[in-house]
């Protein structure tokens, strides 16, 4: 397998305030990554610096590689850069309520992609379009396409959305939370379709969430962030087994099931530091039932752990 | 949706009878030569000073031209004028206002600077003092107004673009590609319009006494072309003598701009964009 997206050692910074260290993630063809971690941990940052779009927040990477395809993203221009976004790379953003423009028809703003990058005249861009809704299994695309945006439900407008982002037939795609905006039952639905339509083009997926159970449910490796650090990494399976990590166990124990006695659905006391007062040494030790001295005073280093790589000096301690 | 406004603007009451009125004045000045069997510049002093009768519906003026007849051919002048004025101030201001907005820094402070100092100047004053540098006419008067109005269509258009510019689909488009052209162009503008040109709208209606006014101080279009405001300033002086030389124009100027800002607040009602304009003034 060939590595499509690679984040070596990346850290990002927004003036002096350090947000993401030491990102090390790597999203081959063919592969779904779930990027997990609670708000503020800085999944949607690690989003920014994959597509060299952090000028705009103005962020910037102090340290590491952003690699697109074996290329540096940082040695490109800005205009090669653009011409990766929407055609090799494609983004769904987080809010579909207001992703799209509201006095355009829902149409011609899914052709414009497709003929911007894919140089498609009218007639194709348009017929892409209206065979991509199908695909989103969007009834009546071609009266969806003469739409305006608030014609339409939240449901279908993150279907259009998620439209758009395949309308360059992007190799890799980028999903910042594609369903928290949406209804429990419909975001199941758009999951399991985003999955499938990445799977039968030979795709390759970073999906950024704060929700194991999606995690769980069509992701093949679990990126794990807390506080701008990355805390676990490895394939869904083992994780889940055997979480490494305190905290993507806490996470794992967020996740409601069924047969679940009630009252035991367990969330994780605390909160996510801010970036201008971070803890010594381990960032999840105020928060870990398991900390000792040793993680108030030093930082746990990434390492190797099973298929994976965690970063916790009691790793796979109680799991 | 933006449209099928300008129709739904026309159903409410108050908007179909200003609209009404707007497409009449409008009409009377395209088919002026059509619609009056007498010449606006031919004088006839024996027929001077004529009340209103069924030959001279409104009567005649002091050079017996008919009254009637230069009302509709200042329908030309003061309708072109404020109209073209104004075109020329939206265009101009929503190219200010959107690259302020866009570039930022020290070429949006420098703007905005300019905008708030004109903006605390009446519009009067402003036209008067360009009218004066460029001298009396058409064209000076059309250039004053749109300079008086610069600032109010920079302002909004600012406005706009800065509160778009944030939205996630401008993020989303650019996270798809596009480029500056294209997201100020395709995205950011066309979001910015509707205020813009609802404004531009109640504008022109201010812009036809401004008109009048720089006319009845004898700076406008120059005689024998007639304008409302000229043709009030040659009556003002007969008040007493030949009333109706200076009524008529005067209801007229009255009329259409008070039919103008019926069918601008139908329009605003219609497209839903109150808010915005409020928050943009």
């Amino acid at each position: 397998m060939s590595t499509l997206l690679q984040l070596e050692s990346v850290g990002v910074s927004i003036g002096t305030v350090a947000l993401l260290e030491g990102i090390s993630l790597s999203v081959e063809r063919g592969q779904i990554l779930g990027l997990v971690g609670e708000s503020g941990s800085g999944k949607s940052l690690t989003a920014l610096a994959a597509m060299g779009l952090l000028p705009l927040i103005g962020g910037r990477i102090t340290t590491g590689q952003v690699r697109f395809d074996g290329q540096d993203m940082a040695a490109m221009t800005e205009a090669q850069r653009r011409a990766l976004r929407g055609r090799r790379i494609g983004f769904v953003t987080q809010n579909p309520m207001t992703a799209l423009d509201p006095v355009q028809r829902i149409g011609a703003q899914v052709d414009i992609v497709s003929r911007l990058h894919l140089g498609l005249s009218w007639q194709a861009a348009r017929a892409r379009t209206l065979d991509l809704l199908t695909q989103m299994r969007i009834p009546e695309p071609a009266a969806v396409a003469e739409a305006y945006p608030h014609q339409l439900s939240g449901g279908m407008k993150q279907r259009i959305v998620i439209a758009m982002a395949l309308a360059g037939d992007p190799d890799l795609i980028i999903a910042d939370e594609p369903t928290t905006a949406l209804d429990v039952t419909v975001q199941a639905q758009i999951i399991q379709i985003l999955g499938q339509i990445v799977r039968e083009r030979g795709a390759a997926l970073l999906l950024i969430t704060h929700d194991m159970g999606v995690v769980a449910q069509i992701c093949d490796r679990v990126a794990v962030l807390y506080a701008g650090r990355l805390a676990e990494e490895g394939p869904v399976g083992p994780i889940f087994a055997a979480p490494a990590h305190p905290y993507t166990r806490a996470l794992i124990g967020c996740i409601p099931q069924e047969g679940m006695a009630k009252g035991s659905l367990r969330g994780i006391p605390g909160a996510v530091p801010s970036a201008l007062a971070m803890p010594s040494g381990c960032r999840f030790n105020p928060r870990c039932p398991h900390a000792s001295a040793i993680c108030c005073e030093t930082a746990p280093s990434f390492a190797p752990f099973g298929a994976g790589g965690v970063a916790c000096h009691h790793a796979g301690v109680a799991s | 949706m933006s449209a099928a406004a300008p129709i739904r603007a026309l159903r409410r009451p108050s908007g179909g009878v200003a609209g009404l009125w707007l497409a009449l004045v409008a009409l009377a000045a395209v088919a002026a030569p059509l619609l009056t069997p007498y010449a606006y510049d031919v004088q006839a002093l024996r027929e001077a000073y004529q009340a209103p009768s069924a030959a001279h519906w409104l009567g005649t003026d002091e050079f017996g031209r008919d009254l009637l007849t230069r009302l509709i051919y200042g329908a030309r002048t003061s309708l072109s004028v404020s109209a073209t004025a104004i075109a020329i101030s939206v265009a101009c201001g929503m190219v200010l206002g959107a690259a302020a907005a866009w570039f930022g820094g020290w070429f949006d402070r420098a703007v905005t600077v300019v905008v708030d100092l004109t903006w605390s100047f009446p519009e009067i004053l402003i036209a008067l003092i360009l009218v004066a540098i460029i001298g009396p006419g058409t064209t000076g008067t059309m250039i004053a107004i749109s300079v008086a109005y610069l600032a109010q269509f920079t302002r909004l258009t600012r406005a706009q673009i800065m509160t778009l510019k944030g939205e996630t689909f401008i993020e989303a488009a650019r996270s798809l590609g596009a480029g500056n052209a294209h997201i100020l162009l395709r995205h950011l503008l066309p979001n910015a319009l509707a205020p813009v040109l609802v404004s531009a709208m109640l504008a022109t209606g201010d812009a036809i006494i401004l008109e009048a006014t720089l006319g009845f101080f004898g700076l406008g279009a120059q005689p024998p072309t007639p304008s409302w405001g000229g043709m009030m300033s040659a009556g003002s002086a007969l008040v007493f003598k030949a009333p109706w030389i200076i009524i008529f124009p005067g209801l007229t100027v009255a009329i259409t701009v008070i039919a103008i800002n019926l069918y601008g607040d139908a329009l605003i009602a219609a497209l839903d964009i109150r808010a915005k304009l409020r928050r943009a003034a």
